[in-house]
């Protein structure tokens, strides 16, 4: 049985990541306490970026659930050799929750002022927020998130289950199971993930802006990130001398479903963009106009390499069957997200007193160091190939003519 | 060495060898129509001249035999055209996408479905050209030099994208049917025994003599075309969803649109390769090739589009009521409370309550079920539109100009007419082509034919 081990060399680099992290959130208190400009925009600062990564981490893990769902209830064959990759970062769901949470309770307390309408005082001066407030209030955030994200968390841990004892023997209805809790959690995943979940996280940061494509545009952008986190440990590992059962092919269906999803992410992107930008009502055209004014060179070179990068570089057949390109077309796209996820936030809650420095980019290091962390430690646990799978044999064998 | 898991389904049921293949596919266009196909033929025809005639009468007479007025100047035409459209999602879907991801079940169901998503899109075509009024002034909606009159198109707007998208659609739907079609055209002409049809066959073959470099060749084209559509399945209706979402009409400007277009396009697209198909395949005895397992999967594509759909419906309502736009909330309360709330009642029930029944596996292996379902869909979704054309249209900003649409009888008459035409286009196909790629679908008879699977387990 071919077993992941975490070496300590692999670890030191998670605890060198980690202490990046952790430098930049003193700092950032420090920031927060200190307060030089009086204004609190040191303090919304740091929760902005807590709020950035614990939201695309866990919308990573929780994509990767998705994935490993889609793939259960298509019954398809080839993904078998990385399931356990799916498994593993999947299991930083709980963690990138937990943060999540500390930024909603932050709020709550009035540690800062993310959401708009937690401030009681300005909700009761502003007749729209009035009007949302059935809906938008921390009480009713908190139960349906934690009902949410609770509710993933528990059919990892059933997946998770299941996975493990299929290890010890191959039993034809325990598949079935897995195939219909698939199904099941694609529509608790579905629903909320293209409504609730971002709409209560980032767009009702923008408390007055609404568009309905809002949810599906973010969970492309997060299933994107999925795939490439994982094409990249798929990588990773087999250089490591692991996975002697992933082929070339494996690792160019998954560049294949980076290319694809690359073009839906900016197909929705574009969706929204045009639409809003075309009918240039008021209400809705000023999301972007402070995109476009505040953050223009770094707005556009975002979609830049999400878009118009994978395109060209990943359409070739041997860029997505050579590792090398593949990982630098990898961690490239997996920045451009993280920066998609930064302007998904950052314009909300720091309008024009943004900056990109210690406390961004060390909270971002930080935050991909313990997922490293979790996700590499969850690898340890199980053997890398689920050998009963029933599609095992498929997916070893598995070669793109 | 290519492996296939014991506990897969077969996709060819029978005891069935490549010659035997052919011979079932092949049957329908040697033998003779039967009773049932003459019916079906004379009904549609009927239907078909019908729908021909109030099409000249319009032209005649101009459209204002329509019962359309001055606030809802958009009514069944755009409907019908955005129904079929949406209807011609499904076989580029199947053709293109699922080849992508190398489904094989595809092989039984991508011809038909190819030829319906032509057929529907034809249809789909009539309705701006009839629409125009001067159907003789149609090729003005390209951008054609100033010799042909002084009027150049506005490359502003969705109406002329749509003309690009649809056409290019169009194209590349028949590149990609038709050279699907030409192996299989080989294999009629040689067994052809009559001169005529022989003659025809070979013609239509193009000299296709299976040589294993033509295979390659055929192959590397094929996964180049359904890269090519794949983008195309989703530009076409995104563009037709932005002949309403650009707008800044409450009910039609909802960034939602473009996907959620796309979902119900193949949401409806696979209900009517539902209805031909479940129907076709006992009329001419394709029950091994078109199994209860195919209908399963294609149940399983609406449920997952028709969840989409709903979605789309759901978040729409709630953010209407969450934008606190006053103007935005009364569409939607106007849609399911107002006076047409029947309309909006029905594409409900049709497109998101009776779909999800396709959850319980029972359901969606029951073949007659499906095929109710199927039609419900098909009434669903021609609902949908209507919903979002008339309904916010009819309430508009002054309310001396509210109003109600009565269709009349030429509405009518053209709208079943295209059912008409269609059926009559798709039976002619059902007797003259091969209905199934057969060629292809020898290729995966000795991985997923019954009688293979059994022998290797």
């Amino acid at each position: 049985m071919e077993q992941f081990i975490f070496s300590s060399k692999t670890k030191r680099l998670t605890y060198i990541l980690m202490s990046f992290g952790v430098i930049a959130l003193v700092y950032g208190i420090f920031l927060a306490v200190s307060d030089v400009d009086g204004a609190h925009h040191s303090g919304t600062r740091l929760w902005t970026n807590l709020l950035i990564n614990g939201f695309f981490f866990m919308g990573i893990a929780a994509s990767a659930m998705f994935f490993f769902a889609v793939n259960y209830a298509a019954e398809s064959g080839w993904w078998v050799v990385i399931k356990r990759i799916l498994e593993a970062v999947g299991s930083f769901l709980p963690v990138g929750s937990l943060v999540l949470f500390i930024v909603l309770f932050a709020g709550v307390a009035h540690q800062h002022h993310i959401w708009h309408w937690m401030d009681a005082e300005a909700v009761a001066a502003d007749e729209v927020l009035r009007g949302k407030a059935p809906y938008l209030n921390w009480m009713f955030m908190a139960a349906r998130q934690l009902i949410i994200l609770g509710a993933w968390i528990f059919m990892w841990t059933r997946f998770r289950k299941r996975s493990l004892e299929e290890d010890l023997g191959f039993e034809r209805n325990r598949h079935f199971k897995n195939v219909r809790d698939a199904a099941i959690f694609l529509i608790i995943f579905g629903y909320p993930i293209s409504t609730f979940v971002p709409w209560d996280w980032i767009m009702s940061i923008d408390a007055h802006w609404f568009s309905t494509l809002f949810g599906w545009y973010v969970f492309s952008g997060l299933w994107l990130s999925s795939l490439v986190v994982t094409t990249l440990m798929v990588i990773w590992l087999k250089k490591q001398g692991y996975m002697k059962d992933v082929n070339a092919s494996h690792i160019q269906d998954l560049g294949k479903w980076v290319f694809g999803v690359s073009f839906l992410w900016a197909y929705l992107f574009f969706s929204q963009f045009m639409l809003i930008w075309y009918s240039n009502i008021p209400e809705e055209v000023t999301y972007f106009q402070v995109r476009f004014e505040e953050y223009k060179y770094l707005y556009w070179s975002m979609f830049f390499v999400n878009f118009a990068f994978p395109m060209i570089a990943l359409m070739d057949r041997d860029s997505k069957r050579n590792f090398r390109s593949l990982t630098v077309i990898g961690i490239l796209i997996f920045i451009g997200h993280w920066v998609d996820t930064y302007m998904l936030i950052t314009p909300a809650t720091m309008k024009t007193h943004s900056t990109i420095g210690i406390v961004e980019i060390g909270l971002g290091l930080g935050f991909l160091g313990l997922f490293l962390f979790v996700v590499l430690n969850t690898l340890t646990k199980a053997p890398l190939m689920a050998k009963n799978h029933p599609f095992f044999e498929e997916s070893v064998h598995h070669e793109i003519h | 060495m290519h492996k296939e898991s014991e506990i897969r389904y077969p996709l060819i049921l029978g005891d069935k060898n490549y010659h035997q293949i052919t011979e079932d596919v092949c049957a329908p266009l040697e033998g003779r129509a039967n009773k049932l196909w003459y019916l079906a033929f004379s009904i549609a025809a009927v239907a078909a001249l019908w729908g021909l005639g109030c099409i000249m009468y319009t032209i005649g007479r101009g459209i204002g035999v329509w019962g359309l007025n001055t606030t809802i100047d958009w009514a069944w035409d755009i409907t019908n055209f955005v129904w079929w459209v949406g209807i011609g999602h499904a076989g580029t879907l199947i053709s293109a996408v699922l080849l992508l991801f190398r489904q094989k079940w595809r092989m039984a169901i991508n011809r038909s479905a190819e030829a319906m998503t032509i057929f529907a899109v034809m249809m789909a075509a009539l309705f701006p050209g009839i629409h125009m009024g001067r159907i003789w002034m149609a090729y003005w909606v390209f951008p054609i030099p100033n010799q042909f009159g002084s009027l150049w198109v506005n490359f502003n707007s969705p109406l002329l994208w749509d003309v690009f998208a649809i056409s290019t659609y169009f194209s590349v739907s028949l590149v990609f049917w038709y050279i699907g079609l030409i192996p299989d055209f080989a294999t009629v002409r040689d067994r052809a025994t009559r001169k005529i049809p022989k003659s025809i066959y070979s013609v239509l073959a193009f000299g296709w003599s299976g040589k294993v470099k033509q295979w390659i060749r055929f192959e590397e084209i094929s996964l180049v075309l359904a890269g090519l559509a794949t983008p195309l399945v989703f530009s076409v209706h995104s563009i037709v969803s932005m002949d309403f979402a650009t707008s800044v009409i409450p009910g039609w400007h909802t960034t939602i649109f473009p996907p959620y277009f796309v979902a119900g396009a193949i949401f409806s697209g696979f209900a009517m390769v539902q209805t031909l198909l479940i129907t076709a395949r006992k009329v001419v005895n394709l029950e091994s090739y078109i199994t209860r397992k195919h209908i399963e999967y294609m149940n399983i594509v609406i449920v997952i589009t028709g969840s989409m759909v709903g979605i789309a419906y759901l978040s729409e309502l709630f953010i209407a009521w969450y934008s606190g736009v006053e103007f935005e909330q009364y569409a939607f309360l106007n849609r399911a409370t107002g006076p047409y709330w029947w309309a909006y009642a029905s594409m409900m029930t049709c497109n998101v309550i009776i779909p999800l029944t396709f959850f319980v596996e029972k359901l969606r292996k029951n073949i007659v079920y499906s095929w109710i379902i199927s039609i419900f869909v098909n009434i669903g979704m021609w609902f949908e539109r209507f919903v979002i054309i008339v309904t916010s249209l009819h309430r508009d900003y002054i309310p001396s100009n509210w109003t109600m649409f009565h269709p009349t009888f030429v509405d009518i008459g053209i709208f079943i007419g295209t059912i008409g035409i269609f059926g009559v286009l798709f039976l002619l196909y059902a007797r003259t082509f091969p209905v199934l790629a057969l060629n292809e679908l020898k290729t995966i008879l000795k991985s997923s034919g019954e009688n293979y699977k059994k022998q290797q387990h």
